[in-house]
């Protein structure tokens, strides 16, 4: 069956196959690839009609952006134009920068908030994951349902009561409180998808140095840990990706200081109104990890998704 | 492992922390791994949870900390299930439900089907499809407004160029009768790849020789997809089913920043209707109430999902 399978698909099949599918990606690229060139448009050609697809390319989308505005006052319309190139492309328009936006602030705290839900709940998980797939461990399925049914939970339902809990401890719109909150949440996934990875890692490798000498934690650290790397890196990409999109506990719990990305980038308006070209930066700067995240773990993705229910 | 690698392993432990985990019971250990995990999930879910259940009997309002808080029995549940307007969006729920799962099998499943002829490149173009479905549904959703603008939007636009309809003669996201589809659309565009991603792996779990087999005996083509391939992958399926059926039943962030539940109460999916009762009108033990109506609903039905599913695989 070398050169003919009956169950292999003709030439025209994969024609018809490859065209299809290939419509089907460019159009489902396109609400992406307009949110990049909107990024890169003047704001009247991010308005204009028909929409643009050629365009003068133009940063004033990313300094609006990462700057604050307002209208000129008359001394500063007769003063020369600012040195810097931002400056300049502000000063034409007739405004004048007053400082930088919050935008970094709120990235800033995506990512400090991202790391560090990231970084427990990957430990955290690591560590019951290896239990539940080495040892004996009493109730163990109950445990384990129990784990998954905490991501059941609509989070509406219970930020009511974590709104409550946070005001009385103090943890409303702190890092510390949105960190905790984001580690029990991402926990159900990571112990899962990680007690699959481990539960592939043949036992023999840990049996084989135990009588070598070394004691059950050396073996785990050891031996276990770095078998687990890969998986151990996807988890920790899947739970970033979460605690980096999530929006719901984020525009509930936190207002200023502990404000992460999601529920900021739609309020970004200009000095006249939704600055769409400002949106677009902030969005395209905002998904551009999470894009490149996606296409390395390609391989994982099914896993993650599934909370390690389909593997391949 | 030679004796190089013992001592530097038994370096890299400080002494006394070595011989403290060496006493230490398999059990003790897988106690210890676990524990800070079980803890976390208790502080964090349950016992907010049980603070729920015990809120939900009670006339408490979190924007009113001092004031009194009367024990009421089970008179906001009675409000619940007797009231109209929520009923309303349990049925705004359950359109977007159908429709977005209806559609996110068949196009993921033709997807899936038409990838698994194994053109050259085809894991090029799966990386590409799955993208939108990794992204934050907030942000996006934000953007999808503006793609919908009447005026200036692409989507009206392609709609009114393939159509010949007039651009500005509707409104997605402002129109009653069109803004129940316009969130419909933007999920099913996200979260497709999720349910075409399982459909391509039950795919590939079916091994050759079934098929070969089946040709042998001069089955159609068309009987071998009925008899072969649908129930080979309906496990597949239901699985991708539960998970999106759960998750949407419980979509906050892509409809609230696309229509906020608008116009009048056409989106108001229930965590929009929730949120605004906890969060807006603050009756907090009302809403309690409320949530723990949703909670035991999305419980009991993925429940119920999951036996058919065991059923289906047993099979």
């Amino acid at each position: 069956m070398s050169s003919y399978s009956i169950t292999e698909p003709s030439r025209r099949q994969k024609w018809i196959a490859a065209i299809l599918v290939v419509t089907y990606a460019v159009i489902t690229m396109l609400p992406l690839l307009w949110i990049i060139s909107t990024g890169f448009k003047s704001s009247s050609d991010a308005i204009a009609y028909p929409p643009k697809v050629a365009f003068q390319p133009s940063l004033e989308g990313y300094v609006n952006l990462f700057t604050t505005q307002t209208l000129q006052t008359p001394e500063q319309a007769e003063a020369p134009p600012p040195d810097t190139w931002y400056g300049k492309l502000v000063h034409e328009k007739g405004l004048a920068i007053v400082g930088p936006s919050r935008f970094g602030e709120r990235f800033t705290n995506s990512v400090i908030i991202g790391f560090g839900s990231t970084f427990l709940s990957v430990f955290l998980g690591t560590l019951a994951a290896y239990a539940f797939s080495r040892y004996r461990v009493p109730l163990k399925d109950d445990l384990l349902f129990f784990i998954l049914s905490t991501r059941m939970m609509p989070p509406i339902a219970v930020a009511i009561p974590i709104f409550l809990m946070f005001r009385s401890l103090g943890l409303s719109d702190t890092h510390l409180g949105m960190i905790l909150l984001y580690t029990a949440v991402n926990l159900s996934l990571s112990v899962w998808l990680l007690k699959g990875f481990m539960d592939e890692i043949p036992r023999e490798y840990e049996e084989a140095a135990l009588i070598d000498g070394y004691t059950r934690f050396q073996a785990f650290t050891k031996v276990v840990l770095p078998q687990a790397a890969t998986g151990i890196a996807a988890t920790a990409i899947f739970c970033l990706i979460f605690a980096w999109n999530e929006y719901a506990f984020a525009v509930l719990l936190t207002s200023g200081a502990a404000q992460t990305a999601p529920p900021f980038i739609p309020t970004i308006i200009g000095v006249a109104g939704q600055d769409w070209p400002a949106v677009a930066a902030g969005a395209t700067l905002f998904l551009m990890p999470v894009m490149v995240f996606t296409i390395l773990l390609r391989k994982h993705l099914l896993r993650g998704i599934t909370f390690g229910a389909v593997r391949k | 492992m030679s004796e190089a690698a013992m001592e530097r392993a038994a370096r890299a432990t400080p002494a006394g922390v070595a011989r403290k985990i060496k006493g230490l019971s398999d059990r003790a250990i897988a106690w210890i791994f676990i524990a800070p995990t079980v803890f976390l999930l208790l502080a964090v879910n349950i016992f907010p949870l049980i603070w729920t259940i015990q809120l939900s009997f009670t006339n408490y309002r979190a924007n009113r900390p001092n004031a009194e808080v009367k024990w009421i029995g089970t008179r906001n549940y009675e409000r619940i299930l007797t009231d109209g307007d929520i009923w309303l969006t349990m049925q705004a729920t359950a359109h977007f439900l159908f429709w977005t799962l209806l559609l996110q099998v068949l196009i993921g499943f033709a997807l899936a089907w038409l990838i698994n002829r194994k053109f050259k490149g085809n894991d090029l173009w799966t990386t590409i499809i799955v993208l939108p479905m990794m992204l934050s549904p907030a942000v996006v959703g934000n953007f999808w407004t503006f793609l919908y603008q009447p005026q200036i939007g692409l989507f009206n636009y392609a709609v009114a160029f393939f159509t010949g309809a007039d651009v500005t003669s509707f409104s997605m996201i402002g129109d009653k009768a069109l803004a129940p589809w316009a969130i419909i659309i933007v999920d099913t565009w996200m979260w497709t790849p999720f349910v075409m991603l399982i459909c391509l792996a039950g795919l590939r779990s079916i091994p050759d020789s079934i098929y070969e087999a089946a040709e042998c005996d001069r089955a159609s083509k068309w009987r071998q997809f009925w008899t072969i391939t649908v129930p080979m992958v309906l496990p597949f399926l239901m699985l991708a089913v539960l998970f999106r059926g759960i998750e949407n039943f419980k979509m906050f962030d892509l409809v609230v920043q696309l229509t906020g539940g608008g116009p009048g109460n056409t989106t108001t999916l229930t965590s929009i209707d929730l949120k605004r009762e906890a969060f807006e009108k603050w009756r907090t033990g009302y809403s309690s109430a409320y949530a723990i109506i949703l909670f035991v609903t999305v419980f009991g039905l993925a429940s119920i999902y999951v036996k058919a599913l065991n059923k289906v695989k047993e099979r």
